[in-house]
């Protein structure tokens, strides 16, 4: 039959795209919620907000310091500190080398002063590209040398958390960062500083049970992932699926754990606004 | 009847063999002293040679011992007037939590600590010692209790780390760990923090910023369990032996890393062979520790404790 000729005889499989949030170089990008196909810079003049569902990409943290501090006002501090093997892992070096090429960071967190709206800071911001950012030895070192540096510098502190939690490969070592950093967090309030705590996505594990839950105000970006126990490990614990938005920013705000959510784009303005009202009196 | 551990057993071979001589002797009336002094010597060297050369998952399945003493059974050897107090004051009294006053060697103290259970239905009550946010919360409670009372802070440590489950996120476990930790890290009286058993990540580090910590000889202090380390890294959790092997969570690894002051011997056997003798052995190290610290000005004491966690990890730092 002359019409078989016409009919289609292979299918081809197309492989449903990983889940990948990590934004390819390029031109277009694909919303990873609502699969809407975004022009790149149009993305980026959002804050990397999905123009038609609103879903925040996650951000890498030297964008991140460039779309919250005034123009040219970032220093960074300990940019030379690089990541380090305690245990001896022989694996464990390897990855970080891919981590370091991967994102062109040192360590999975960038530190330093700035100002926003003229107000001077002291900055932390986690980058969850870096084996998800996960705090070791160095992460550790790093934020409390930031909050040690806020207190004695008398400015405001702000960390900007994205974190899977405690860097397993540095075993024991990460545990203790967590007291380190929490620790740190005295001398601040010793030095009557305000710290405003962003939660972006994902804040979760050892962050999110130090520094990260311990700021006089916390703010969480819509629909981060924000809890300690990871959701499947949960899941096999209560043998049954969560419920839809469990652990999302909005649900640690109904639950009386976060102050504000605040979209992206708004951020930068309500952070000004906080930072006005504790170093600015009119009277 | 003890439980018995796989490589518990030539001991347990050798003691079985001394109880039935024992009866053979008595039921017959023979004098069987000299059999029975060989095969005691010889169990005893067994049991030395097994527990000098212990390796690592030995030393989790020694710390994880169903028998192994919890903190009730320290508190019942170490101290006296004991009261227990319960509740958060906030939304309720978390089991697998234990905490009130007591004495110490005449001294007044605060006591907290994780509770495992020692059976199936003790567990489930004390939900394995995994704390929900309402533990912390009562720890907290007390420990500021503690200062205000001048009393020092005794911590006992065993969990396997928090709860896993709905409710402890609802109730934001998170905050109630990083505030135990934030509460610990200023509070101005002496702290000593034991691990008796399982020092399991964030739910045993909050009890754990302590001016003294100090770990049982055969116990584990780790950032996730064995089987977590295998599963997550590895993505095989049946490598949890090599994982515990790899990862230093042993007592001597942890000390090593420089993380905890000082190791406390258990008997020969083990914890769970001789409770009163291992309470002895403790009470001894918490009472020295106590003493450095009760003579140190309590300006200080916050001081060092902060150097001593300001110093986590420096030495490896390039």
């Amino acid at each position: 039959m002359v019409l078989d000729f016409f009919r289609k005889q292979k299918y081809i499989t197309v492989q449903p795209e990983s889940e990948n949030r990590d934004i390819p170089e390029g031109i277009w990008v694909k919303c990873s919620r609502c699969s809407e196909i975004l022009f790149n810079k149009e993305l980026d003049h959002n804050h990397k907000v999905c123009l038609k569902c609103g879903y925040h990409f996650r951000v890498p943290a030297h964008e991140r310091m460039e779309m919250t501090l005034d123009e040219g006002s970032f220093r960074e501090m300990d940019a030379g500190m690089l990541p380090v093997n305690p245990l001896n892992l022989p694996d464990y070096g390897d990855k970080l080398d891919s981590a370091v090429k991967k994102t062109g960071l040192k360590e999975a967190v960038v530190t330093g002063e700035g100002s926003i709206g003229g107000y001077p800071v002291v900055m932390v911001v986690m980058d969850a590209r870096y084996m998800m950012g996960s705090m070791g030895t160095v992460v550790g070192e790093k934020i409390t040398r930031a909050i040690e540096a806020a207190a004695a510098g008398c400015k405001p502190l702000l960390i900007f958390s994205a974190s899977g939690g405690a860097r397993m490969q540095e075993g024991i070592l990460s545990l203790m960062q967590m007291a380190k950093t929490v620790a740190a967090l005295t001398r601040l309030e010793e030095a009557g500083q305000l710290y405003i705590s962003v939660l972006t996505d994902p804040t979760t594990g050892g962050v999110s049970a130090s520094f990260a839950a311990l700021g006089d105000i916390i703010i969480a970006e819509p629909g981060a992932l924000i809890g300690f126990a990871g959701q499947r490990v949960i899941e096999q614990t209560i043998r049954q699926k969560l419920p839809e938005g469990f652990q999302r920013a909005e649900f640690l705000k109904q639950h009386g754990f976060v102050d504000m959510v605040v979209p992206r784009p708004q951020l930068r303005a309500v952070l000004t606004g906080l930072l006005d009202l504790h170093l600015r009196e009119e009277i | 009847m003890q439980a018995i551990l796989e490589f518990e057993k030539p001991i347990e071979e050798l003691e079985v063999k001394i109880a039935e001589l024992r009866n053979f002797a008595t039921e017959k009336g023979i004098d069987l002293t000299n059999e029975i002094a060989i095969l005691e010597n010889r169990a005893r060297e067994v049991k030395e040679s097994i527990y000098s050369n212990l390796n690592s998952w030995q030393k989790v399945l020694i710390a994880r011992h169903p028998e192994r003493p919890n903190v009730y059974d320290y508190i019942k050897h170490l101290f006296t007037q004991f009261y227990e107090l319960f509740g958060d004051r906030l939304y309720g009294d978390d089991p697998s939590v234990v905490g009130g006053i007591a004495r110490f060697r005449g001294r007044a103290v605060t006591v907290l600590g994780h509770l495992k259970g020692k059976d199936t239905k003790e567990n489930l009550a004390r939900n394995f010692g995994m704390a929900h946010p309402e533990g912390y919360r009562k720890a907290m409670r007390l420990m500021k209790q503690a200062e205000k009372f001048k009393r020092p802070l005794i911590c006992f440590i065993d969990t396997p780390g928090a709860y896993p489950g709905m409710g402890a996120e609802e109730r934001g476990q998170s905050e109630a760990i990083a505030r135990s930790i934030l509460t610990m890290a200023s509070l101005r009286t002496p702290i000593i923090a034991v691990i008796i058993g399982e020092g399991g990540s964030g739910g045993a580090l909050a009890f754990g910023v302590g001016d003294r910590v100090l770990m049982l000889e055969h116990t584990i202090y780790s950032v996730i369990s064995p089987e977590g380390y295998a599963s997550i890294l590895w993505k095989d959790a049946s490598r949890n032996k090599e994982a515990a092997e790899t990862f230093g969570i042993t007592a001597q690894d942890v000390l090593k890393l420089g993380v905890v002051d000082r190791i406390v011997p258990e008997p020969v056997g083990g914890a769970h062979r001789d409770p009163e003798a291992t309470a002895k052995s403790l009470g001894q190290a918490i009472s020295e520790s106590l003493d450095e610290l009760l003579s140190t000005d309590p300006e200080i004491l916050i001081e060092s404790r902060y150097n001593k966690f300001r110093a986590m990890g420096q030495a490896y730092l390039v």
